[in-house]
């Protein structure tokens, strides 16, 4: 099976994506997997926009709404413990509702916590990530790649991290 | 997002991205990618469905442990449940983005001189 990458989209979306000109940067980093997976501490990265509710504020939405070309490319810090309650996202590009419901289709801490007791992998840390995919248009990661993806690294490696997934939104 | 994956496999961590868009990955050069064939929002899947979730989430796991070199996509055979047409409105936003909203006018014409160049 190969996976459409434009299945879902509508055609007026499609032809915004594929608008969009990129060139690809070579070469691709590589970190090679050190040990087996049962003994590496994992991080969580989503670009779904979430946040904890009334420990940091959401994504700047209304910079967004008044400059459409921008996007804020900071992060959140979601704890592997935060409950469903407690759970905010902000995204003007997708509907949110279902990851309000449950964390795990973009952050699964639930599912990497389970993972950890197994013993398939050997834990999660305490503190993971979201970012707000939306970096602009046309899109510019600069602070991502220069800034905040930086911080977000040296603090997953702070902590002992040594693999991360990362799921968009 | 395929740029914070190259960002943090640089700065030293073994990544693993998955996405609904190869395509993306592709273009921007990936270190490891599982690719799904699920609606944007619900990259892991269903809100609910652990099993599903931890199927995808296993796979992306052996993407990691098995990728010999930078750039490696696996397509996974996960399917989506709802049909397609409900799926492709489910996951938009109840209002158009800004920057949709801005560009929509652009873009209808630029599907329309497609459509007459085909004509």
């Amino acid at each position: 099976m190969t996976v459409d990458s434009f299945k879902f989209l509508p055609r007026l979306i499609a032809t915004f994506y594929q608008m969009t000109e990129v060139q690809p940067q070579l070469p691709i980093p590589w970190t090679p997997l050190q040990r087996p997976l049962s003994e590496c501490v994992f991080g969580l990265v989503t670009s779904g926009g979430l946040y904890h509710k009334g420990v940091e504020p959401p994504f700047d939405l209304e910079r967004e709404k008044t400059e459409p070309a921008w996007g804020d490319p900071t992060f959140r810090v979601i704890s592997k413990n935060i409950s469903q309650d407690e759970l905010g996202a902000s995204h003007l590009h997708i509907n949110t509702q279902d990851v309000l419901e449950d964390i795990n289709i973009l952050l699964p801490i639930h599912r990497f916590q389970e993972l950890a007791d197994e013993g398939v992998i050997g834990g999660l840390v305490n503190q993971n990530y979201s970012f707000m995919g939306f970096q602009g248009y046309p899109p510019d990661a600069t602070e991502w790649r220069e800034i905040t993806g930086p911080q977000v690294a040296e603090r997953f490696k702070a902590e002992g991290v040594e693999c991360v997934l990362l799921t968009p939104a | 997002m395929p740029v914070l994956a190259r960002t943090l496999e640089g700065a030293g961590l073994s990544t693993a991205l998955v996405t609904n868009m190869p395509f993306w990955a592709e273009k921007v050069g990936v270190p490891r990618t599982l690719a799904v064939e699920f609606p944007f929002g619900h990259l892991l899947g269903a809100p609910h469905n652990a099993e599903q979730q931890m199927r995808v989430i296993r796979e992306a796991l052996k993407v990691l442990e098995s990728a010999q070199k930078p750039g490696e996509i696996h397509h996974s055979v996960e399917v989506w449940h709802e049909p397609l047409e409900e799926a492709q409105k489910s996951w938009q936003p109840p209002e158009p983005s800004p920057i949709i909203a801005v560009m929509g006018p652009k873009l209808r014409e630029l599907l329309r001189e497609r459509r007459k160049r085909k004509e």
